[in-house]
């Protein structure tokens, strides 16, 4: 018997040893593609750029550190300014457009309304196009010779005026209308999963108690799909920042600058008017934008972790 | 069983029993017109890109843009389909199609196997720094593209594929990777592990285990990982735009040059049609997928 | 217990292609406390939503003090519910779960106060008013969703197995308080449970439900003394009820029941007139009933049998021994029990025992 069972542990402890190593080996292999793509280019090319904005690249990018002076430029230039608050204006009417109708949205389907599925579809069709897409439909809609404008004005409201698309003060505004167009079935998609995520019984609960049902969509159920909301918010924070194809597609950021946005201002100083270090400044500052955003979903998120780790009291 | 057997078998009309008969109340008609109102709101500039694609331009100049094509001319539809310019060239977007079918299916399979494998490896294999891995990868994802597009452009052009199709589908492949990654490894970590461990103990190693246990597993989301980077991939712009070079130029950057580099008078149904075109990939596949888009959603969307 | 406070009318719930009740007639008096109970599926559930109105019937009525209720709304039916999951509302503290009805309802801040502090201290809440459900244990988490109720003042609380999430220690606690709520406020009370001994130590009455059909409504002695079917007097009783089958016969001039074998002796005479000779019977005894030793020596029936299991139960021990080839479980006190293989003799009397028709399975 001693014979048998040391040749088995022997046999055991070789193939560990082989095993170990093998183990290793394919899981690397297989993950390389992403550690090289994520250490060169979402470390690389991020730390990269940062960099770059930190020297005095033009043209071409000059690796010699040169301090702040390119961000000085940056944020003593009255366009970047603009465009900064642009995005600032445009992000914040976004998210809560998206956030407010999605969540109406949601809570109206949720209803146990027939042909939910219908409902459902249309909603969220404008989000398999590209924005570019949305930009040039936005575009001719709010046209002010030939669209909705002269469209309401031939039912019979002549006086009727919708030419913010042309207007300096109020085209951003129209940009904000096509991108929460495009956007807020994403934003009710996830809405509804937290609603259909709630215990059943909080609803019987209500029922029997005399909540009524608008009281408990505004005082029950906002706390309770958290998650969604963060998630939502982070996706179109992310979104708002990254905004470039509709402004591109819908007014190329005009009239004038009117509606001018940082990603535009960063691609035509890469591209157009060859200064880098410029333009990467720019672009760092997105990105810290886009930090500021998605944080608190991270931390809130890393929050709830530690929370449930405690337990009950 | 009932005391009161007085009341018993005298059910006249105005007592009530068994199922409420089912009334259009005003709270129910409210939902339905909010409901409407907001389906108008989402369909109607479909509706008058459709319309406008299929009107001559005296109609468009003429009448309401929320009309329908009194007839469905097919001119500027087939216009910008074959003969529009573009720049130089006076091809149509047909051409920006090929070149967005050339770059979408390619870096369609790259990055759904791609994310299938890391997915599968970060699920089950559990070697130091896949965390960390993990959410620079997720970290990835909200970065907006300007921060990568210069070096980007550096190393794809020290490659050799600046300007080339495997540069662009590289590219797409690479800005791919953290949402299929994502998707598949939420998807990995709600299937057992035992089922892991028991082809482990089997003998199978991370190869065989990934395409004989674990692949036909993930119909679901295989499925849903295509259409969303399809969709994807289809709708961009600014890759394209950087590193596709002209010949290889997406359908999306050839509808924006087509729009906006026109002289003189705009030709409206020509603008459409093209951008109808542009849009016609994507609408099929989302109408065809059906719950499986709003299911790619909650796929990438809800983290781990 | 005086009027009647809720009363069931041929209640009917069907679902597509099942019918989850059929038929149901109850009438439960006031400050009654009624145990529904059944297995999973039997419709005990059903019944308890569609009293509460959270499911429509596709038949029948219900009504409530005297009132046709079956297409009010849960709310004016003037009943509170509890659930099994709880269903706190998990971004208010305890004070805020218990007064968020009442302040829907507009009640003053310092009625709402005095309402929420008298279900505290009836609860033992005070010292987690400002915890949020997430820091409650499970019983501290079921007592703030009966606080939810009693706040109310309502005179109707049903329960929907209240007690399935929580270990055997917490539930013989709750059991224990939730008997001495209905004692002190004597509401009208359903209760929803699978738990035999639940039902059997809270309820007045026991409607024991299969299948969505009442299949016994009675108090909870009759209902483990006289099932009045076989499903009943298996599902009650922990071990259950032991079966025997057996056919009617006559010997020495009296009725009785030949078991294989042998012959018991049945007391009841009313029943020599009415059944046939030979009719096929299941005779039920309960394991505690069957004596064991010296005890079974003055029983109306005998016999003795090998041990061929032990069990033991720490207070009781389970002893499984045969008659006519059935296997019977019998419980007796530990510092009786005979051990494996022994030889004992076994009785009982014909009083205890439960005898079914073989075939419809009802009580004769």
């Amino acid at each position: 018997m001693c014979h048998i069972s040391s040749a088995i542990e022997q046999m055991i402890a070789t193939t560990n040893r082989h095993f170990s190593l093998r183990r290793w080996l394919a899981p690397i292999t297989a993950m390389a593609p992403a550690i090289l793509a994520v250490l060169v280019v979402y470390v690389g090319c991020l730390l990269w750029t940062v960099f770059v904005s930190f020297t005095d690249s033009r043209s071409i990018p000059d690796l010699a550190w040169s301090g702040f002076g390119q961000w000085t430029r940056l944020y003593a230039d009255y366009r970047w300014r603009t465009a900064m608050g642009h995005m600032f204006v445009f992000g914040a009417f976004y998210i809560v457009g998206c956030l407010v109708l999605g969540y109406l949205l949601a809570v109206f389907v949720d209803q146990r309304v027939r042909g939910e599925d219908f409902w459902r579809t249309v909603f969220l069709c404008p989000h398999a196009l590209s924005f570019i897409v949305t930009g040039e439909l936005w575009k001719w809609y709010l046209d002010p010779e030939f669209g909705l404008q002269r469209s309401v004005r031939d039912l019979g409201w002549t006086g009727f005026t919708f030419d913010w698309i042309a207007d300096r003060h109020m085209a951003l505004y129209t940009i904000v209308i096509a991108g929460i167009w495009q956007s807020v079935g994403v934003v009710m998609v996830l809405m509804l999963a937290g609603l259909r995520a709630i215990d059943e019984d909080i609803w019987k609960v209500t029922r029997v108690d005399g909540i009524p049902p608008w009281r408990v969509y505004t005082s029950v159920v906002p706390p309770m799909v958290v998650p969604s909301i963060l998630t939502s918010v982070a996706l179109l924070g992310a979104g708002a920042v990254k905004n470039y194809d509709l402004v591109i597609a819908m007014t190329d950021g005009g009239p004038g600058i009117a509606t001018d946005v940082p990603s535009k201002f960063v691609m035509e100083y890469l591209f157009e008017r060859s200064n880098i270090g410029l333009a990467a400044a720019g672009a760092t500052t997105m990105l810290l934008t886009t930090i500021a955003v998605a944080a608190p979903l991270v931390a809130w998120q890393w929050w709830q972790r530690r929370r449930r780790a405690r337990g009950p009291a | 069983m009932s005391g009161t057997a007085a009341t018993l078998g005298t059910r006249s009309r105005t007592h009530p029993a068994g199922p409420r008969p089912w009334r259009l109340s005003p709270a129910r008609l409210g939902i339905y017109l909010f409901l409407g109102a907001a389906a108008v709101f989402f369909l109607v500039p479909i509706w008058i890109m459709v319309a406008t694609a299929l009107k001559t331009m005296p109609e468009i100049r003429g009448g309401s843009v929320l009309l329908p094509p009194s007839a469905l001319d097919p001119t500027a539809w087939l216009n910008a389909w074959s003969t529009a310019c573009i720049g130089l060239e006076c091809a149509g977007i047909r051409v920006g199609f090929w070149n967005s079918v050339q770059i979408v299916v390619p870096s369609v399979v790259l990055a759904v196997a791609l994310g299938a494998v890391n997915g599968y490896c970060l699920s089950f294999w559990r070697f130091r720094g896949a965390d960390t891995l993990f959410a620079l990868m997720l970290f990835g994802i909200f970065i907006p593209y300007q921060i990568f597009v210069f070096p980007l452009i550096g190393i794809t052009a020290r490659l050799g594929l600046y300007g080339k199709l495997p540069g662009v589908v590289l590219v797409h492949v690479v800005f791919a990777m953290p949402i299929m990654t994502l998707m598949f490894r939420n998807y990995f970590a709600t299937l057992p592990i035992e089922i892991f461990k028991a082809a482990r103990v089997d003998g199978a190693g991370f190869w065989r285990i990934f395409t004989s246990i674990m692949m036909p597993m993930a119909k679901p989301i295989i499925v849903v990982a295509v259409i969303w980077q399809a969709t994807a991939s289809w709708n961009d712009y600014l890759l394209g735009l950087v590193f596709a070079g002209r010949e290889h130029l997406p359908m999306t950057a050839q509808l924006n040059l087509l729009v906006s580099a026109e002289m003189g008078a705009h030709e409206y149904n020509v603008d459409m049609a093209a951008t109808l075109q542009t849009a016609l990939v994507p609408l099929v596949i989302y109408f065809v997928s059906g719950k499986w888009f709003a299911r790619g959603i909650a796929a990438g969307a809800v983290k781990g | 217990m005086a009027a009647t406070k809720i009363e069931t009318r041929g209640l009917s719930v069907a679902f597509k292609d099942f019918a989850a009740l059929s038929s149901v007639d109850l009438a439960i008096g006031e400050g009654e406390f009624l145990v529904l109970l059944g297995p999973s599926g039997c419709g005990k559930s059903t019944l308890l939503n569609a009293i509460a109105g959270l499911i429509e019937p596709s038949a029948g009525e219900v009504w409530i003090a005297g009132r046709n209720v079956t297409w009010a709304e849960p709310k004016d039916r003037g009943l509170a519910m509890v659930f099994q999951s709880y269903a706190l509302y998990p971004a208010m503290d305890v004070y805020g779960n218990l007064a968020f009805s009442l302040r829907v309802a507009g009640m003053k801040k310092a009625e709402v106060d005095a309402r929420v502090r008298h279900a505290a201290s009836m609860l033992e809440l005070e010292p987690l008013l400002r915890r949020r459900p997430s820091e409650l244990s499970g019983g501290q988490r079921q007592r703030v969703a009966i606080g939810r109720s009693l706040v109310r003042q309502v005179d109707i609380f049903l329960f929907d197995e209240p007690l399935s999430n929580l270990d055997a220690q917490l539930r013989a606690e709750l059991r224990v308080e939730i008997k001495q709520l209905h004692l002190k406020l004597r509401n009208t009370t359903v209760y929803v449970t699978h738990d035999q001994v639940e039902a059997l130590s809270l309820a007045d009455r026991i409607a024991v439900m299969r299948g969505g059909v009442v299949q016994q409504l009675a108090d909870p002695d009759t209902v483990y003394r006289k099932p009045a079917n076989r499903f009943v007097a298996s599902f009650l009783g922990s071990p259950p009820m032991n079966f025997v089958a057996g056919a009617l016969t006559r010997d020495a001039g009296r009725v009785a029941l030949r078991v294989d074998g042998a012959v018991v002796p049945l007391v009841r005479s009313p029943l020599e007139v009415e059944l046939g000779e030979g009719r096929a019977l299941s005779l039920g005894i309960r394991p505690e009933d069957i004596l064991i030793g010296d005890d079974a020596a003055a029983c109306d029936f005998r016999w003795d049998s090998d041990v061929a299991l032990r069990e033991s139960l720490g207070s009781e021990t389970l002893l499984w021994c045969s008659l006519a080839g059935a296997r019977v479980a019998i419980k007796s006190p530990a510092r009786l029990a005979a051990h494996v293989g022994d030889r004992v003799p076994l009785g009982f009397s014909s009083e205890r025992i439960s005898l079914f028709d073989a075939r419809t399975e009802e009580r004769v």
